[in-house]
């Protein structure tokens, strides 16, 4: 009986390790702090209403980020562990995680740094910022965002949840492979928890991949055609492409994964006909492609930064998005280099190794282009640019790199070496990362009204990049040391501590990199009157998204903007089209609030949860509550409110009157 | 008043700030200088076997060809940003210049020329280190069966019929043929100053050709992750002369350690930081055993302890 309400999870299943006692100690202490501090200040119908349940792209982008920014503490907290734990575990000392936590502990931290943070921060940002650039009011599908989203806080939660909730995390590596995780070798609930926080947020990202794709193909202003289209919304267009294209595979491939696991199937188990190599294929299908995804956002905003604030044209727009589009095809024809050395013959390793350098042609095209844009430019220097600059330093190092591992005898000697972690660490954070940060501080006055502090912007730069270079070139030395990731402990004989612990120092200066940004932010808010941005264009913009106030009005634009060129907005400032004071107003329709994304997602998160402890009648609950809430969803036919055009003049003249 | 004081501080550290991170990148250098001049240990730059030195050649050839991509864009980004700085009134502004087919079509070649040299340079490399290829050396090679095990390796010499865990001796300027398989999760093989890895994975089998150029004694491990005692799970490859070689051979077969198939089970049953243990037999056909027994449902012909399903 008690195994059937409660599955496997039973008293023993429940925290009793020092670090999950820690986790659900702090975890529980903070929900309490939160619950009282909104109930002291009395915002709990001010949080549902006006955050919580808001389909507005603007709300869920800063929620996007919010929560992103929480995983990328905890991301970040367990990489501390991982090199506090490598710098001292050699010889007699064998630091002061055991090997199971250890593993446990790395693998959480590239799921969080992958799935959490850099996919919620680029999708915050995309939800912010694509409307705004395409002249749109809101996204095609506002209720399947906000559930998109709730599903991305539902595996967030599910994630997080062993800590309070016990059992453990999978101790398998980033993407669990087979057939180490396969219930004969890894028998806890870590895995099923690893498969469901993944399984719920990849759902949301499918969605919210949909959901852009479409708002991008058929919400543009009038006027914008593909081509006039700014470069950000091209790479998010090509990125939710590659999105929709892949995370199904990731879907049903960790659906196989949980049927060996849960109902004894045989797909890549090592006996019965399994074959773990095919489980190897399929997540790289999907794994290579993620990258791209999480690369190409990040290089449309590094085009927006350039051309604004080299104050010119980008240059070469049409090789741009050319190279754009050629990277999103070449992303799905590459997976194979990440086995190079399970034993395929060398024509297909040599084909793979190809096809993965062509793709740096591409990319190169793209970097020249962003010089040809600084060409004859006058460059101002805020942060963002740094941030620009920070990153052709480092991801061409990463680059070289990357040709090398391209190589299959080269890869041969590196791969599973700290020379690969070094490597797409290069990638991720010079690549993806620093362009976060980069369109974080460029579109952070468009989002609230006014600017990030300068000087503590440019003080977190140079820790990151001294910080990043100090943690991560004794990574590149120690692979070719022949030191293979993920130990938790060497020998002395090895030679490889000193640089351990060079590295260790080096995230200490990342993390000092960290507090200053939370300075940043903090001291802005505090300073906001002194760097109000009154205007709406504090960069002196070039794209639509700063024709409108900052912050913006809740229905972005009280007259849909014609395009006429690609730098809509630039040429407008030249043109007599923004002089006109003519102010025809129209009725706008905006989306409803609603809860049913969160009931949703709440329903979902049932069915991941009950699934990791096996409590059958549970997951059937949340299964069938989650359809219902989509059916009776389906019967609301009011799900939009119309501002009367009188009521958009009121608020507009309003606005007017303050500035 | 906080937030003078904040401010105040702020301004005195702009200087200081600038000179900290110079300060902190020229620590790096040294730092990263000293511990590598004072260091042999890069094993994969340092290579004591024909494969190892050609892949060793091949990342110097693959760094020089990319850094004569990217060296150009390095300088040229920092000589833009400097020279189109805002307040250099004597650079030309032309914000409206953002095309010129001939450059596009210049930036567009010039990677796609590197990347055509590489890329024959990666199809003729990945042929001639295909590690599936024999060596040929002109001496009679040695073949060593490797079982990747929970967590040790097991190493068996067919020809010579004994095995050992953690440990290989074999003759310099010998090729060496491993075959490779686990009974236990996939992992990888790897003896960095000999040359790549291959993986070892439970139901197949496959290949890996080495040849160390002199004796020596060099470090081995297991580079994918395996379970909980994958770190310890390290093994020593010593290349001697063929008669020191011989002289190990008949020392092991004087051992009283015979591996049968109990004994092989009892290995196989996860184990952390395995001493080295040498058998001065083996039972007949054990590798062959151990690849089959994932084939059928009922574990092949032998008996094994803690493998199929649940």
């Amino acid at each position: 009986m008690m195994g059937f309400i409660f599955g496997k999870l039973t008293f023993a299943a429940l925290p009793h390790e020092w670090y999950t006692i820690g986790g659900a100690y702090s975890m529980v202490a903070m929900g309490v702090g939160v619950l009282v501090v909104l109930t002291y200040l009395k915002r709990w119908k001010w949080l549902w209403r006006q955050w919580l349940t808001s389909t507005d792209p603007k709300k869920i982008g800063m929620m996007y980020i919010i929560v992103a920014s929480l995983m990328f503490f905890r991301g970040g907290l367990d990489a501390g562990l991982i090199w506090l734990q490598q710098a001292l575990s050699a010889g007699g000392s064998h630091g002061f995680l055991s090997a199971d936590h250890f593993q446990q502990i790395f693998t959480a931290h590239g799921d969080i740094m992958v799935f959490f943070v850099t996919m919620g921060f680029l999708f915050g940002l995309i939800n912010l910022i694509v409307p705004l650039q395409i002249g749109a009011r809101d996204l095609a599908f506002p209720f399947l965002n906000s559930l998109g989203f709730w599903l991305y806080v539902a595996g967030a939660v599910l994630i997080n949840l062993f800590f309070v909730l016990g059992g453990n995390f999978a101790a398998t590596g980033w993407l669990a492979q087979a057939p180490l995780s396969e219930l004969q070798y890894s028998p806890g609930v870590g895995v099923d928890y690893w498969i469901w926080s993944l399984q719920v947020s990849g759902l949301g990202t499918l969605l919210g991949g949909i959901n852009l794709l479409v708002t991008i193909l058929k919400m543009r202003a009038p006027g914008m055609t593909l081509m006039k289209m700014p470069l950000f919304v091209w790479t998010s267009l090509c990125s939710m492409v590659l999105v929709i294209s892949v995370f199904p595979i990731l879907t049903v491939t960790m659906g196989l994964l949980f049927l060996d696991r849960f109902a004894g199937f045989h797909f890549f188990t090592t006996g019965f006909g399994g074959n773990a190599m095919m489980y190897t294929n399929l997540i790289w299908m999907w794994g290579h492609p993620e990258v791209y995804i999480l690369i190409l956002p990040a290089f449309g905003v590094y085009s927006e930064v350039v051309a604004t604030f080299s104050q010119k044209r980008l240059a070469g727009y049409i090789s741009m998005v050319c190279a754009t589009i050629a990277i999103t095809l070449l992303a799905l024809s590459v997976w194979l280099h990440h086995f190079f050395t399970m034993g395929a013959g060398a024509d297909v390793n040599a084909f793979f190794g190809m096809m993965t350098m062509v793709i740096a042609i591409p990319t190169g095209a793209q970097v020249f282009n962003w010089l040809f844009t600084m060409y004859k430019g006058r460059i101002r220097f805020f942060t963002p640019m740094r941030w620009f600059l920070g990153f052709v330093s480092t991801f061409t190092l990463g680059g070289v790199a990357g040709v090398m591992m391209a190589v299959p005898p080269i890869d041969f000697q590196v791969h599973n070496s700290l020379f690969l972690v070094a490597h797409f660490h290069t990638m991720i954070i010079g690549g993806a990362l620093f362009g976060i940060f980069a369109g974080f501080t460029y579109w952070f006055p468009k989002v609230m009204g006014f600017r990030l502090n300068e000087r503590l912007g440019r003080y977190a730069f140079w820790c990151w990049i001294v910080g990043f270079f100090t943690s991560f070139v004794p990574l590149y030395i120690l692979g070719f040391m022949g030191a293979t990731r993920r130990l938790d402990h060497y020998d002395v004989s090895t030679g490889w501590q000193p640089l351990f612990m060079v590295s260790a120092a080096g995230l200490v200066i990342i993390a000092c990199g960290v507090a200053l940004q939370i300075a940043q932010v903090i001291m802005s808010i505090k300073q906001r009157k002194q760097n109000l941005d009154t205007t709406g264009d504090p960069w002196n913009g070039r794209t639509l998204e700063w024709s409108t106030a900052s912050p913006p009005p809740f229905y972005n634009f009280a007259i849909i903007p014609k395009v006429a060129s690609r730098d809509a907005f630039w040429e407008m400032k030249f043109s007599d089209a923004r002089a006109s004071k003519d102010k025809h107003y129209e009725d706008i329709v905006l989306s409803k609030n609603t809860a049913m994304g969160i009931y949703v997602a709440g329903f979902v998160f049932l069915v991941g949860f009950a699934l990791v402890w096996h409590i059958i009648w549970l997951a059937l609950v949340g299964l069938f509550g989650a359809i219902a809430c989509v059916i009776i969803r389906t019967f609301d036919e009011e799900t939009e409110y119309v501002i009367p055009a009188a009521e958009v003049a009121k608020l507009e003249a309003g606005r007017n009157a303050n500035e | 008043m906080l937030n003078a004081i904040m401010m105040k501080s702020c301004l005195g550290m702009i200087k200081v700030s600038k000179f900290i991170v110079f300060f902190l990148l020229f620590a790096d250098v040294v730092i990263l200088g000293y511990i590598l001049i004072g260091n042999n240990n890069i094993s994969v730059l340092n290579p004591h076997g024909l494969i190892a030195l050609k892949e060793r050649n091949l990342i110097i050839i693959a760094t020089l060809f990319s850094l004569a991509a990217v060296i150009p864009v390095f300088i040229m980004t920092f000589l833009f940003a400097w020279k189109y700085r805002e307040n250099n009134s004597k650079a030309k502004y032309d914000p409206d210049w953002d095309h010129d087919t001939k450059l596009e079509l210049t930036w567009w070649a010039a990677p796609f020329v590197i990347i055509l040299i590489l890329a024959v340079i990666t199809w003729k490399s990945t042929h001639e280190l295909d590690p599936y290829k024999s060596i040929n050396a002109g001496t009679k090679p040695i073949t060593i069966q490797v079982v990747a095990l929970q967590w040790k390796w097991l190493f068996i010499y067919p020809e010579q019929n004994i095995a050992t865990v953690n440990f290989i001796q074999f003759p310099d300027r010998t090729p060496i043929n491993f075959e490779l398989t686990a009974d236990a999760p996939m992992n990888s093989f790897w003896i960095p100053q000999l040359g790549g890895q291959m993986y070892a994975m439970a139901g197949m089998g496959s290949h890996l050709h080495l040849i160390a150029d002199a004796p020596g004694e060099f470090a081995g491990s297991a580079a994918e992750i395996s379970g909980r005692g994958f770190s310890g799970m390290k093994f020593v490859a010593r290349a001697s002369s063929q008669a020191d070689f011989n002289a190990w051979v008949q020392s092991v077969k004087e051992s009283q350690n015979k591996l049968g198939l109990p004994k092989y089970n009892k290995l196989a049953a996860p184990s952390e930081n395995n001493p080295v243990a040498l058998y001065s037999s083996v039972e007949e056909g054990l590798y062959n055993k151990i690849i089959m027994k994932f084939m059928a449902p009922s574990g092949g012909n032998m008996h094994m302890q803690g493998t199929n399903h649940q």
